[in-house]
Parts: structure tokens; sequence; C-alpha cells
């Protein structure tokens, strides 16, 4: 790479640094709007009244965590939902997915075909939102659970695909054989022999499914009025407007009139954001190449 | 009989392990199916549960299609849903594969890997988030685009009360979200590729273009093509976020905002009117597996390799 000659399998320097500075700008537009909310959750009040969101504010200020910090109860309580949905949203989807993938990739098994496009057909043809919100509400009257807002997005019949193909790709039949030959059950097969081997094509469906969990808030736009099951980006969604929604009682907000001159609204508002985003920002480098690898593990085709 | 009893026990293991997906599929995938019959009836609660209040419901036939289609909704909705997935199908496509070339183009290949973790960044945000981030810019009080305007003397301007401006504030951000999914996809293909064929063209003196136009692309296609088709599938389906968390739902924008699935949810959740969103979700249904079929089928013809089934 360090050499100098000009190798015509790369490209012309000038044209080198042409598409770099462009790439550049696609790289810093995606990633500027949260650096940018980061510098709102940390400008002063007076500074956005007076000259708006800057880039670099006037005055900095650490109020709007104050702010929040007051209000911790339903902060907390948020963040909770959120992190219950998704660890336990995720082990029972991971676990679905593969038992079913799992099976419809075996040849032994007779009624592959069936199951097969028993799952597929799902994905042609949807149920539609209404019908699914009478399903949750009324004949297994989810609503205001926490289940409402793990059960409906436990399944999906892609991944129960891409997952079909991964086990057939990766899982040769002559080492299930010899541990049938030594007496394994298939469900220690599954076990002690799949499930480690099948590690990358699990951990990459278990991503994909955090990943969902962590993010929605479609679920509980539709099933949650209590307060107490309210995740965090649904409660994102709640303060839009204003703040209101935080303070569950007149005690806090008595107690903020005496904390805080003015109140942090809008900072508050992206200092919320900044907190929401916080751990995907953070762990984002770490499992960004397992998810790029994920990406290609299984095509839908066999 | 007695086959069919002892094929049963002789599966027995798979089909345990199908079992819970199976139940799962029955009550979140195909009872939704089921109840889209309430499209043709008027919705009534009835004490005795859930297919109770299905079955009893009055059918009244096409009268909620009627309904539908009578007003102007319908012919808005199914054209902002048809235009707008058209341009993200179309600006997708491009935007994704030329990204993807560059990106395996440059030689500083790790500035290429930090470009790559940064232009992801976009897909692991929420809506709710990426609302709140176009807020930061559009805000008629403080955000920066009012604010740039400023400098040029231009009035500042409301933005979530004017929808001139909006189709290509959701053009672009679709795209920020969505390009760097795809880019990525195609990068992975892109790698894949021999690199012998690169050789041999080098050794006929092609240039990098000519490499790019004449084995890149053409070893891209199938990618492309099997894309393409599933989203040409999923045309009638909008990413209900983009159009419901970016505007705000502010009313001002709906004539350009609204699409098949937020007109559904509103009917729902805002109107409680089951049988009318019921009807526009069947809608959006039947045409969307027919455009499956279809599309599936045009490829088939091209080359089998590329369908989907």
């Amino acid at each position: 790479m360090r050499k100098k000659y000009r190798d015509p399998q790369h490209l012309h320097p000038f044209v080198n640094k042409i598409i770099t500075v462009l790439l550049g700008i696609l790289a810093i537009a995606c990633i500027f709007p949260f650096i940018y909310v980061v510098i709102i959750s940390l400008t002063s009040e007076e500074t956005i009244v007076k000259n708006g969101f800057q880039l670099i504010p006037e005055a900095w200020s650490g109020e709007a965590y104050q702010y929040l910090w007051s209000m911790k109860g339903q902060l907390f309580r948020s963040y909770g939902v959120t992190i219950f949905v998704t660890v336990v949203g995720t082990a029972i989807s991971v676990l679905m997915i593969t038992f079913y993938a799992y099976a419809i990739s075996r040849p032994q098994f007779k009624y592959r075909r069936f199951f097969t496009m028993f799952a597929f057909f799902t994905m042609l043809f949807s149920g539609g939102l209404v019908p699914m919100y009478i399903v949750v509400t009324q004949f297994l009257e989810l609503k205001d659970t926490v289940w409402a807002l793990i059960l409906p997005l436990t399944m999906n019949a892609f991944y129960i695909i891409i997952m079909r193909t991964f086990f057939m790709k990766s899982v040769s039949e002559s080492i299930l054989e010899s541990a049938r030959i030594d007496g394994a059950s298939e469900w220690r097969i599954f076990f002690q022999i799949i499930f480690p081997l099948s590690l990358p094509g699990i951990a990459t469906i278990a991503l994909f499914s955090t990943l969902g969990y962590w993010n929605d808030w479609f679920q509980a736009l539709l099933y949650i009025n209590d307060p107490d099951l309210v995740p965090l980006q649904s409660l994102l969604m709640k303060i839009e407007s204003n703040l209101e929604f935080m303070r569950e009682n007149m005690d806090v907000a008595n107690m903020q009139q005496s904390l805080f001159s003015t109140i942090p609204q809008e900072s508050a508002k992206m200092a919320m954001v900044v907190i929401a985003t916080l751990p995907i920002a953070v762990s984002y480098p770490f499992f960004q190449k397992y998810f790029i690898s994920g990406l290609t593990i299984g095509g839908v085709k066999e | 009989m007695k086959k069919i009893a002892r094929d049963i026990y002789t599966n027995r293991t798979w089909l345990l392990m199908v079992l819970p997906g199976t139940i799962w599929l029955l009550i979140f995938a195909y009872l939704p199916m089921f109840g889209q019959v309430l499209a043709f009836k008027k919705f009534r609660i009835d004490p005795d549960g859930f297919f109770a209040s299905v079955i009893n419901s009055e059918w009244v036939g096409f009268e909620n299609f009627k309904y539908l289609f009578s007003t102007n909704d319908a012919w808005i909705i199914t054209r902002n849903t048809l235009v707008y997935n058209t341009i993200f199908i179309v600006l997708g496509l491009v935007f994704a594969v030329a990204t993807a070339i560059l990106l395996s183009e440059m030689l500083n290949k790790r500035l290429s890997k930090f470009y790559q973790t940064s232009i992801l960044f976009p897909h692991f945000i929420s809506w709710v988030i990426g609302s709140y981030f176009v807020f930061t810019f559009l805000s008629a009080d403080y955000g920066l685009l009012n604010y740039v305007l400023g400098w040029f003397n231009i009035d500042p301007v409301s933005w979530y009360s004017e929808p001139t401006y909006w189709p290509f504030i959701i053009v672009f951000m679709s795209l920020w979200k969505g390009v760097g999914y795809g880019s990525i996809v195609y990068l992975a293909s892109i790698v894949g590729i021999d690199r012998t064929y690169y050789e041999a063209a080098m050794i006929d003196g092609a240039s990098k273009w000519n490499q790019i136009k004449n084995i890149t692309i053409p070893m891209l296609k199938p990618l492309m093509i099997i894309l393409t088709i599933m989203n040409i599938g999923k045309i009638f389906n909008s990413d209900f976020g983009l159009f419901y968390q970016v505007p705000r739902d502010s009313g001002a924008l709906y004539s350009v905002t609204n699409v098949i699935d937020t007109f559904v949810y509103r009917g729902l959740m805002n109107l409680g009117d089951i049988g009318m969103s019921t009807a526009a979700g069947l809608y959006q249904s039947v045409v969307g597996f027919i455009l499956v079929i279809i599309t599936n089928y045009i490829v088939r013809k091209i080359d089998e390799e590329s369908a989907l089934f």
C-alpha cells in the first residue's frame, strides 16, 4: 500500500481524493446529528431560547441532566421495562426461531416442506394491523401487560428462513450421524453440538432481535397506556411536546420549581435522546462487525 | 391411519421443535389473516370473546370498501405509498450500489472501514430518535436550518406545517437511514468477487471504469434483482416510523405524508373505525400479495436462479 508506483489495479490518486472527500461527507452526515444532539443537551436553556440550537453554544450547562435526574423515577422505570423486554424477548425469540429453523432444515423431518411453507407464507400475505390489534387486545387480552411488548415481535418468518439456510449449510449430516450412532438423542445433539456449532448464526439472530426490541416503540404505541410499562422509546415520544409526562406527581414539580429557575425544556429532551441512544452508540463499534458478517450468513434461497 | 400415527411418532422430536413456533404463527399470523373477514363486517364486540365477536358481527358486504374508496383519502394514500416507495427503491439501489463500489475502491482501507461504521449507524437508530434528529434541524424556533436561512436574510420557515418541502425531507431521511445498510450488503458481495476476473481485465488493458462496468456491476446483478423484487413486493407497505414519527404526526402535512400504514393506524386508534381500517389493510395485503407473485413470476421467466420461490 505504501509503495509509490502507479498500480493499474488502483484508482488514480486524484480520483481517490475526490471519492474520499465525497464519502467523508456522507459518513459525517450519518453521525453528525447524534453529536449535534449531545451538544444541544449540554447547552444552557437561556442560550437555546436566545440563539437556537447552536453548534458551538454561547453557554454550556449540565442543567438538563440535573433536571432529568430530578425525574429519575420514570426514567429508571422505562429503562427497566426496555431492558426486561429486550432480554426476555431476545431469549424467547432465539429459542423459538432456532428450534423451528433447525427442524425444517433436517432431511429426516417428514413434514419439513409443510412447515417451511407454513412459515414462508406469512412473508407473502399479512394479517394486517387491525386484526392483529384485535387478536392481541381481545383474544389474548394483553393490553397494558409487558407481554404485549414481547410476543408480537417474537417470531419472524424471514429470520426462520435465514436460519434454516444457515443450518443446511453449516451443519453436516456426518457429524450428526456419528452422534446418533453414539446414542445421543436429537435434543442432546441440538444443545450440545448444533448450538455451539451454529453460534455465529444464532448470535446474528440474537443481535437483530435485541436491536428490534430495544428500538421498538410501535407495540407500546398500540398496547400500552400504563406509565409503569412505558419503554424508553415510547417515553421519548410522550415527552415530544412537553416533559409533563415524566413529572409523575406534584411533589416532583414543586421540588423542581425550587431547584430550577427556568425549566430546561429543550435541552432536557435532547438529554433524554442522548441517554436512550448511548447504549447503542457505545456498543455499536463492537457489534457492528458481527452484524456485517451476519448479513452474509444465509441467503434466503437454498 | 396407523401409518400417520407412526409417522407422527417417528417425527415427534421435530414436531416438538416446531410446536412453539407453529403456535405463534397460528396466533400472530394466521389468526389475523382470518380476522381480515372483518373488512366485510360491521365489528361489534361480543361478550363471548374474540371468535364470537368476529363471527357474530353483521355482514355488510363491500360497504367498508365503498366507504373507503368514496373518500379522497384512498387515492392520496395509494399515490403517496406507491410514489414514495418507487423513489426509495430506485434511489436506494443507485446510492447503495454506488456507495458500495466507491467504498471498495478507496485506497485507504482503514478509512474505508471507518466510513462503513459511520454510514451504517443510522440503521440502528429508531425513528423516534431519528425524529428528534430532524427536529434539531427543522424546529421553527431553534432549528439549524432556519438559522442558516437567516444568514441569507430568508424568513424562517415553519417546516412542520409546510407540505411543499416534505417529499424531499422524507426521501432524504429514507436514504439517510437506508443507504448504509444497502451499501454494506453490496459491499459484502463485491468483496466476494473472484479477483482473477479483475487481473484478466487488467492484462487486457481495461480501465478502472470498464472493470466496474463489465465485472463489478454484472456480478452484483443477481443480488440487485433479488433485493429489488423483494422491495417491489413490499411496495404497498411503508416504513411507519418514517411517515409518522419524522413529520411528528403533523396534521398539516397529511397530504404528503399519509400512507396506507399511517391511514390504517389512525383509522383504528383515532377514529376507532374498525371496518374501514380493516378494509384498507386488506386492500394493502391483497395488492401486496399479488405484486410479490407477479414480480417473482417475471423474474422466473428472465432468470430462474434469482427468483424467490
